[in-house]
């Protein structure tokens, strides 16, 4: 992919040159059963798809990748490393673990960079399939039922597939372009991509079940929850602050002192993005301390390094907006007291303890909502999540779903999409009988 | 600090690393600034017959990232005029009255021309002459090199013409592009040869470009065989010069061997000299790295020897050959297993794969609860740092099944973390050719063998 930083959110790290990636690939050991492979949540054969690389056989090393994971190339960009593959590479104990996900970016940059086909025509089964919702999960199913010749046509809401990749990671670490060129390839494997289309407003659950063989359901989340405090119509949207930074940079409004609230990686993007247009002071906002926060620790460090200040133990209760336009955010002191249902210190106010942030811009980040269709489908959900078994079906049969919307528990994140999609792939294919 | 002087056949140096006949000693400036650099010696760049280069005249092979793990050459002998090296070599001497000056020939197969080429050399005030038995491109083709290194009854004749016109010690080189090393080597000491040396290169293509679907490197599309050295070639160089030191002939003779083929550092010089050589060639790795290696090379066999008592160079040579045996007398009875460190071991399992696919498949991978686990049995839904860290299995050796083949200790990336562990022996000591004599049905009928192997408690894993 052509590769520029002229500007504040183009994408952070190089792609490897060719020697880079020779050299870094040269000192993987090709563990075998290989720990970096099984800490991937889509186990892709790391070990081997580096050897392939090293040997001059990038090709087979992105097929080996995308066989595995259809997304590579924004997983080898927005995968959380440190706590996957690499953070598992037998020689991160006393050296430098591989740099694992450059260099499947290297392989899938040879890929999407020189309009290389990885996956060749296959013969019709004469099965449909939909699938409703082009994020991470969705497209990954779309893909892999598209690759072994199913028809899928996949619904989208939005302009652009995509999802999150698309809208709501920042540019630093995906540009628009990867999860666009990702997306041609997948319709090039002959998934058909209908825009605009949204489940429920513009086509119904039933219709679906009617017209295809099966359905999958990839919906994701929700908005960002309320914060329930005076003024909260003049806080931004963190996820829409995101979007527009990499829809429209220049037309996103960054205040000169911006405060973030929450704590976890959107937050961390959010304060990236305001520092690096030019905001001269970001803060995040965060109820807890600083052991309780849910952003990734190199997420943290890096966003110190940006400059980014923290306000740790601090519940916002007001936005000072006099004449619409912000002033100050007010926020109570907080304690840490019992553990609560998520596992973590209870923050606790401290009586009388305001004070005020003075800045002209409140983001929130402060997680997503869970998926509104759930309750809307009819189908049985799990805490507000749509309940699956182990096949990844639904309560109705044949209609199956994956990704955020199913993720009652754990960590939501691009590769653990991918692999839902992978495997309700392969239970669909399963149910399909061919 | 041990002595790194060395006399060889009469010829003094002050430690015994010289540059060995070769591009690096090609002209008066090169050796001048390897003696500045502290070489001991220089067989000087082979002169002799007229001859013309070409060019891409070096192909390399490199390995896994590493560049040069061997060279090969299409490259003659010296193209220079024979004057102008005759009078550099004077030069060089006459300033560096200290170091050894060898003067390495090949003309053609005539007495006469031997005889002149000689005279000149000595003339020119060299220490001694090397005799070039071993080029195997090119000077071959018109009956030199190699083709007098790989028939004996050259090799003696030819000797034999030098040695009647010599007065200062002559080597002979040898060519690796032979059977038996012995027998060229007997016949070079038949002849008088005052010393021998080895190897010189061996035939070799060194690859094809797959883009030009030809061999490389391209000489203007054509391509063949020529000579290989450097790293990759020093097993072979070891075998050869042990051959010569375990031979009862050469060995027991006073001729020194200067070895060469692959010295890259200390510890490669180091094993040249157990195994018998008196002094060391260095050529690849010099090419690689410039002349400034020898600091490294004299400073770390210094502080080898000094570490190991050694006093100097001659107590170190041969010390390794007591060892060389044949299989015939090996103990059959030896026992030694591979036993993995689990504090050390980073669970790569490239021991645990090497063995189960191309060994004996008596290393099992064991859980933190102690199950023996197959590989890969993780459910798909299992992920994360913690999980594949936190689960993975420890390979373990069991012993009772392992033979000792030792690839699980060399495949290992760790140091020190397989250790191939010595068992006190199951039964008496014994080798092969004790059974032979004793028990010669043993070694010829298979039912034979399985008593016994019966008798001796011997089970085949």
């Amino acid at each position: 992919m052509p590769h520029s930083q002229d500007t504040p959110l183009a994408e952070l790290l190089p792609p490897l040159s060719e020697h880079e990636a020779l050299v870094e690939a040269n000192r993987c050991l090709f563990c075998y059963d290989a720990p970096c492979t099984h800490a991937c949540p889509t186990h892709i054969d790391v070990p081997r798809f580096i050897k392939k690389i090293s040997t001059g056989n990038t090709l087979g090393s992105a097929r080996t990748i995308l066989e595995a994971n259809l997304l590579g190339a924004t997983c080898a960009r927005v995968c959380p490393v440190e706590e996957l593959c690499e953070g598992a590479c037998v020689l991160g104990a006393e050296h430098k673990p591989i740099t694992i996900g450059r260099l499947q970016r290297y392989s899938m940059d040879f890929v999407y960079g020189g309009d290389v086909q990885v996956f060749g025509p296959v013969r019709a089964t004469g099965k449909k399939v939909a699938v409703v919702g082009a994020g991470a999960a969705g497209l990954a199913c779309a893909g892999e039922l598209a690759r072994r010749g199913h028809a899928v046509v996949l619904f989208e809401k939005r302009e652009l597939a995509g999802g999150l990749s698309t809208y709501g990671i920042i540019g630093l670490r995906e540009p628009v372009a990867v999860a666009q060129a990702e997306i041609e390839m997948i319709r090039r494997l002959g998934v058909e991509i209908r825009n605009g289309v949204e489940l429920c407003r513009d086509v119904a659950l039933a219709d679906l079940q009617a017209q295809f063989d099966a359905v999958f359901i990839s919906v994701g989340l929700g908005g960002a929850p309320a914060l329930g405090i005076p003024g909260e119509e003049h806080i931004v949207d963190g996820l829409e602050y995101i979007e527009q930074s990499k829809m429209d940079a220049g037309m996103l409004r960054v205040g000169r002192r911006a405060a973030v609230i929450g704590a976890g990686n959107t937050a961390i993007d959010c304060a990236t993005v305001a520092k690096r247009l030019g905001a001269e002071e970001v803060t995040i906002v965060y109820r807890r301390s600083e052991s309780e926060v849910s952003a990734y620790r190199h997420e943290m460090e890096f966003v110190r390094k940006e400059g980014v200040d923290f306000c740790f133990l601090a519940q916002p209760v007001k936005v000072h907006a006099p004449e619409d336009r912000v002033t100050a955010l007010e926020c109570l002191r907080m304690s840490l007291g019992a553990v609560d249902t998520s596992g973590r210190p209870a923050p606790v106010a401290v009586a009388g303890s305001e004070f005020v942030l003075a800045v002209d811009q409140v983001i929130k980040a402060i997680g997503q909502q869970k998926p509104p269709l759930a309750q809307a489908l009819g189908l049985k959900t799990q805490r507000g999540y749509i309940d699956v078994n182990a096949e990844f079906e639904t309560s109705a049969r044949n209609v199956f779903a994956g990704g955020d919307c199913i993720r009652a528990s754990g960590v939501c994140s691009t590769v653990m999409a991918v692999q839902d999609g992978k495997l309700a792939a392969r239970a669909i294919e399963k149910r399909l009988g061919s | 600090m041990a002595d790194l002087r060395i006399d060889f056949a009469g010829v003094r140096s002050p430690n015994p690393f010289w540059l060995a006949s070769a591009p690096p000693s090609n002209s008066g400036a090169q050796v001048h600034r390897a003696f500045e650099a502290g070489w001991g010696g220089a067989v000087w760049k082979t002169i002799g017959a007229p001859v013309l280069n070409v060019s891409n005249r070096y192909g390399a092979w490199h390995y896994g990232g590493q560049k040069m793990l061997a060279i090969n050459n299409v490259e003659l002998i010296s193209d220079r005029p024979l004057e102008v090296n005759l009078r550099e070599i004077a030069d060089v001497k006459r300033h560096w009255p200290d170091r050894a000056v060898v003067v390495s020939a090949m003309v053609e197969s005539k007495v006469e021309a031997w005889r002149d080429i000689v005279r000149r050399i000595e003339d020119s005030g060299a220490d001694a002459m090397e005799l070039n038995y071993g080029c195997p491109h090119g000077m071959s083709e018109r009956g030199m090199g190699s083709a007098v290194g790989q028939v004996p009854e050259y090799c003696e004749r030819i000797t034999g013409w030098v040695k009647d016109a010599a007065r200062i010690p002559v080597i002979v080189k040898l060519t690796p592009n032979i059977t038996n090393i012995v027998h060229p080597a007997r016949a070079a000491l038949s002849a008088g040869a005052d010393g021998l040396s080895l190897i010189n290169t061996l035939n070799s293509i060194v690859g094809v470009d797959l883009e030009r679907l030809e061999v490389t490197p391209s000489i203007g599309g054509k391509g063949g065989h020529g000579g290989y050295a450097g790293p990759a070639v020093k097993p072979i160089a070891l075998n050869m010069l042990a051959a010569l030191g375990t031979d009862g002939v050469i060995g027991g003779s006073a001729a020194p061997i200067s070895g060469m083929g692959g010295i890259s550092n200390w510890r490669d010089a180091a094993e040249f000299l157990l195994l018998g050589a008196a002094s060391l060639q260095v050529c690849t790795a010099v090419m690689h790295f410039g002349f400034r290696i020898i600091e490294d090379l004299c400073d770390g066999l210094s502080n080898w020897m000094d570490a190991k008592g050694f006093l100097s160079v001659a107590e170190v040579r041969g010390k390794a050959l007591r060892g060389i045996s044949d299989f015939k007398d090996f103990d059959l009875a030896f026992r030694a297993v591979a036993r993995i460190d689990p504090a050390r071991c980073i669970r790569c399992n490239l021991c645990y794969v090497a063995c189960n696919d191309t060994a004996h498949q008596c290393i099992d991978l064991i859980a933190a609860d102690g199950r023996v686990v197959e590989p890969y049995s993780y459910d798909a839904r299992s992920n994360g740092r913690q999980e594949a860290v936190g689960s993975r299995p420890q390979p373990r050796v069991r012993e009772q099944d392992c033979v000792g083949c030792r690839l699980c200790y060399n495949v290992c990336p760790v140091e020190k973390c397989i250790e191939m562990v010595e068992l006190p022996p199951c039964r008496e000591s014994v080798t092969w050719d004790e059974i032979s004599k004793k028990q010669p049905e043993v070694t010829q009928d298979w039912e034979a063998m399985e008593r016994y192997r019966k008798a001796q408690g011997i089970h085949i894993h």
